[in-house]
């Protein structure tokens, strides 16, 4: 799911480069993963646990929990709260994430 | 015969029993406060529970396993008629106990309950270490042991209210916020409710204002000895079931959210989080569950329970103001279907049932 049109408004700030899914996303510093990801015309960050059904960017400020994806093997990260940096290891999330021994 | 009621609360109080006077083929007005309301329907754990409930008043400990035998019926009609899935379900509750003290107070109560209601009628168990762990594989060194009860289960009262509130809609019901009950006087043979949205009137009204209860009641002729507790609640962030079954401290929602409950402070009407509170919740739940440290807290809040100063409920008619109707407990999830489909037609019927006279606040005053 990619927007045809995404638009960075500033293009300031040095190269950050960070992987989403094993493709190479070129940021900026200061970005959110979430803000690099929209201004790279990514839209699908998770699957819903509830329905399946793909979920991306929503308020873009920490609140709605929408944009969770899974960074350096950490799950349930909010893409929109954390800062973009060298090298990062991000991944859409699928379901939910299992805590301790498997159920 | 329809009558006009006003309902003085939109909460799972006044809604479930709005419900049910609509489903009489009552005329309904809900009157509600609005969002500067305490909202004990909004902030809490949403367990519908029998087990622990009504030690020293059987009636309640009746009433309670009443309810939540309607509550699957209660749960698929507002489905039908609201399109709103509560998300209820009732695969048995846990209480797990962390200390033999705890364990042998927990088989006392059980078999007080036993003895007074009947195996049948009670149905609490307790489970050593060993029986608990084949049920819940997940549990802490430090828990010994668990009571269960099969007719304990939970739902999601956000929803249960929304369903509540799609259903009255349906039901023909009006809900009128920002409409604060002021006064209630007599206005002929019915009543005058004042509120900032004008005066309404009907000729039977409905306390279900929670701690408002309290400050309405004086105009109708009823003392309604009521107390504020708060509790705390914490919600981590979402992760595969790994809980079969809601505890008293700990339960998954069914989209897998983990809930941290069960604290108990004496702090008047304020409802904010608090560090000591936050850290002590935390702390059981992971003795409890200990893989939960790895989990992240997305949120917290206090609400504000509403007691009776004896922790049962109060169902209560007033006796100079007929027809005036006040509907008092803190177990709003757990007796909404109890609410809804028992205590409201006794209500549209003009009369509470002697059965609830146990009920009555007349049980606070010695004279």
């Amino acid at each position: 799911m990619t927007d045809p049109s995404p638009r960075r408004l500033d293009e300031s700030g040095a190269p950050v480069r960070f992987e989403f899914e094993g493709r190479e996303i070129v940021a900026r510093e200061g970005d959110s993963v979430a803000l690099a990801l929209a201004a790279s015309g990514i839209r699908h960050l998770r699957d819903s646990v509830v329905s399946g059904d793909p979920r991306g960017m929503y308020c873009m400020m920490g609140t709605c929990f929408d944009c969770l994806v899974e960074i350096d093997g950490q799950p349930n990260r909010q893409a929109c709260m954390t800062p973009v940096s060298e090298g990062l290891n991000v991944r859409i999330q699928r379901g939910a994430p299992v805590v301790g021994e498997s159920a | 015969m329809s009558a006009h009621v006003i309902v003085i609360g939109g909460g799972l109080v006044g809604s479930a029993v709005a419900f049910g006077l609509l489903g009489e083929g009552q005329d309904v007005t809900i009157l509600d406060e609005g969002d500067i309301a305490l909202r004990a329907s909004r902030g809490n754990f949403g367990l519908v529970w029998v087990q622990s409930k009504g030690d020293g008043m059987p009636e309640y400990a009746q009433w309670t396993r009443r309810s939540a035998d309607l509550w699957s019926g209660f749960a698929e009609e507002l489905a039908d008629e609201s399109g709103v899935e509560t998300g209820y379900a009732k695969p048995g509750g846990m209480h797990l106990l962390l200390s033999e003290e705890a364990l042998e107070a927990r088989r006392d109560l059980n078999n007080r309950m036993h003895n007074v209601n009947g195996a049948a009628g009670y149905g609490a168990e307790i489970l050593d270490r060993k029986a608990l762990l084949e049920v819940l594989p997940g549990i802490g060194p430090d828990v010994v042991g668990g009571s269960y009860s099969p007719h304990d289960g939970h739902t999601n009262p956000l929803r249960t209210l929304r369903g509540l509130h799609g259903a009255i809609a349906r039901r023909g019901g009006r809900y009128i916020s920002g409409a604060g009950a002021q006064s209630i006087t007599r206005d002929g043979e019915g009543y005058a409710v004042e509120t900032p949205k004008g005066t309404f009137r009907g000729d039977r009204v409905v306390l279900a204002a929670g701690h408002g209860n309290k400050w309405l009641g004086p105009d109708v002729g009823l003392d309604i000895p009521l107390r504020p507790q708060k509790g705390q609640i914490l919600v981590s962030e979402r992760t595969a079931p790994f809980l079969p079954m809601p505890t008293h401290v700990v339960r998954q929602t069914d989209e897998g959210s983990v809930m941290f409950g069960d604290s108990h402070e004496d702090t008047g009407y304020g409802d904010t989080s608090s560090t000591d509170v936050i850290r002590d919740l935390s702390a059981n739940a992971i003795r409890c569950f200990p893989h939960l440290a790895s989990l992240r807290i997305v949120r917290s809040w206090g609400a504000v329970r509403v007691l009776s100063t004896d922790g049962f409920p109060i169902y209560q008619e007033s006796e100079s103001h007929p027809g005036v109707f006040s509907v008092n407990c803190h177990s709003g999830v757990t007796l909404a279907a109890a609410h809804a489909l028992e205590l409201a037609p006794m209500i549209a019927a003009g009369a509470l049932s002697p059965e609830l006279g146990v009920f009555s606040a007349k049980r606070f005053s010695h004279d």
